[in-house]
């Protein structure tokens, strides 16, 4: 196990330092900053003495690797538009995109693993019906245009929820959560919600492909003459058994939608990460887009390292290999 | 594939009412795009049939259930919302199957490569797909057209810098299988070089899996392009997709303007969904393991 252990920690630190060489090398090839630090009518010796100042006159390898030390110690420079460091910006915002993430997640898992599972074990409801033509909606939608609907009936027409910000928050453990007050609740219900309506489609039809699979195992059919109940084959012993694929989509879906709410945030206005970067973009706030970038592949990794350690621990035979 | 194959396979086809209804809805919007300049009552590019005071007018269909301009309103700029959708339409599926081809090409020809030359080739190409495949698509496309601007040719390059790795996973599994077989043994022992085996032996066996996977990721693609455009990192606002669209809806949503947001994405959504119908019904079909 703990060789396992060390040996996902390596892939992981090196997926990391090719990400940075990517980052950097695309940003270092995308033009030069100074013309956007500088006003249009500075010096040629204005100019070159700020490139000095910057390190910007020294070849590649030199300044990827004082990039490199800098963002080791957590400094990936400040943004031009808000002159703080470019971490602590994103940090800032970090709890708001993880709230609305996993939220949005943990409604996916409440709604698409039991509709899955119904539509498996009765594949001829019409409610199955219901459900399959749902999902099939739900790959289809286009997620940033289902955001404004939910504004125009909910908001515009109904004036039930509001339709931009995060509400009032309550602060737990010092960070600042809205799903703590009936303000923030309120705030939470439709980004959250626009977020999964993808994922829920996803998990479902994941679900319901495993478990028809599963289904028609012979274990089932032994369980069954053993005078199991239902109930107890589905929901104990064929569950256990297509839990892998659901955790791995799971982990990799946080991950998507943690990437997917730059546009729920910017419909919604929610005040994080992902607004903060698509402004960045608009202004071309080089730090803060870099900062983001290399926050977001540490939680990427992260995640997905958790999601491997997940699978040793549900199937012991892929610790082995 | 001959004639009686097709026949019989669409014979299977046509079992699906959702399959049928995809190929329906596909086939009417493509034919809507194609011919988007005989359709629309006015052309959304001429800036001289602009004119302000035509601007966010309501949808003429409200009242009056004719074939005419504005019969789905207009939008800020007195611009008639039916024809931009048709050639909003156009733009977005021109992206989806322009940067489909690429993608597939490329991904095709690394996967075909890197499968049949195998060993340091091999692993350096699929490490390669698979730290891709760790992060977001739109993630990736994103930082692509943030540092790069906007522009239809450089959406299509984006969005296949992101899907290359589908169609290459693909072609190497096949060509894993394909590459055992006699027939290139064959073609090896009468001293056919490697490059001309990969293209003019193996290609022709691996291409019923690509296209597969060619039809379902067309919809992603159109989504994909939707979403940045969206965003405003797609295409330039004088070439406004279906995603740029409604994006110009949203500014207007506010003082009650429905229309000029509702209708590009019902269009957006009848589209991917037709596709993805078409595509699910493809698969099922092409797929040979499904069928016991």
């Amino acid at each position: 196990m703990f060789a396992f252990i060390l040996r996902r920690i390596y892939q992981s630190v090196l997926v990391l330092f090719c990400v940075s060489l990517v980052v950097f090398a695309i940003l270092y090839l995308s033009g030069d900053p100074i013309q956007m630090l500088l006003p249009a009518d500075a010096s040629q010796e204005q100019i070159d003495e700020m490139r000095r100042h910057l390190g910007l006159d020294e070849p590649f390898w030199a300044q990827y690797l004082s990039f490199l030390r800098n963002a080791l110690q957590g400094d990936m420079g400040r943004s031009f538009t808000f002159n703080q460091p470019a971490v602590k910006l994103i940090l800032e915002r970090a709890p708001a995109t993880l709230e609305l993430a996993v939220s949005a997640m943990i409604l996916a898992i409440l709604l698409g693993i039991p509709a899955g599972l119904f539509a498996a074990v009765k594949p001829k409801s019409w409610l199955t019906q219901i459900i399959m033509s749902g999902s099939l909606f739900g790959i289809s939608l286009p997620v940033f245009w289902m955001g404004i609907m939910l504004i125009m009936v909910f908001s515009v027409f109904l004036g039930w929820l509001p339709s931009s910000g995060r509400g009032q928050t309550a602060s737990f453990g010092g960070i600042q959560l809205g799903f703590l007050t009936w303000d923030g609740c309120k705030h939470l219900l439709m980004p959250a919600f626009t977020l999964a309506i993808h994922q829920v489609a996803m998990i479902v039809r994941l679900v319901r492909a495993g478990m028809m699979e599963v289904m028609l195992q012979d274990y089932i059919k032994f369980l069954r003459a053993k005078g199991l109940s239902e109930r107890r084959v589905v929901l104990v012993h064929a569950l256990k058994n297509i839990m892998i694929p659901v955790v791995t989509i799971i982990g990799l879906q946080t991950g998507y939608t943690i990437a997917f709410a730059i546009v729920t945030e910017s419909i919604f206005a929610w005040p994080g990460m992902g607004k903060l970067v698509i402004d960045a973009i608009h202004s071309l706030d080089r730090p803060v887009i870099l900062a983001y970038l290399l926050v977001v592949a540490l939680m990427f990794v992260f995640i997905n390292f958790m999601v491997d350690l997940t699978y040793s621990f549900l199937d012991p035979r892929i610790r082995l290999k | 594939m001959n004639w009686h194959a097709l026949r019989e396979s669409w014979s299977e086809f046509r079992e699906s009412p959702a399959g049928l209804c995809g190929l329906f809805l596909t086939t009417l919007l493509f034919l809507a795009a194609l011919l988007a300049p005989l359709l629309s009552p006015l052309n959304p590019y001429d800036l001289e049939q602009l004119f302000l005071e035509n601007s966010l007018k309501v949808p003429s269909l409200l009242d009056n259930w004719a074939y005419e301009s504005f019969m789905l309103g207009s939008d800020g700029q007195g611009r008639c919302m039916y024809s931009a959708i048709l050639y909003g339409l156009r733009i977005s599926l021109y992206v989806g199957v322009a940067s489909t081809l690429l993608s597939a090409l490329i991904g095709t020809l690394a996967g075909l490569w890197a499968g049949y030359q195998g060993g340091r080739t091999d692993t350096l190409i699929m490490r390669l797909a698979d730290i891709q495949l760790s992060f977001p698509a739109i993630l990736i496309a994103l930082v692509i057209m943030s540092l790069w601007g906007q522009g239809v040719g450089k959406i299509i390059i984006a969005i296949s810098a992101v899907n290359w790795v589908f169609y290459a996973r693909t072609a190497r599994a096949s060509t894993l299988s394909e590459k055992e077989k006699d027939y290139v043994d064959a073609a090896i022992s009468i001293g056919v070089s490697a490059p001309a085996i990969m293209l003019s032996e193996v290609l022709p066996n691996i291409m019923a899996p690509i296209i597969v996977i060619g039809t379902v990721r067309i919809a992603n693609a159109i989504l994909l392009e939707a979403t940045l455009s969206f965003l405003g990192l797609g295409v330039p606002v004088t070439e406004p997709s279906l995603g740029a669209l409604v994006n110009e809806g949203y500014r207007v949503l506010f003082s009650g303007q429905w229309w000029v947001s509702v209708f590009p994405g019902l269009a957006l959504m009848l589209v991917v969904l037709g596709i993805n119908q078409l595509g699910d019904r493809l698969r099922d079909i092409l797929n040979p393991r499904l069928k016991r």
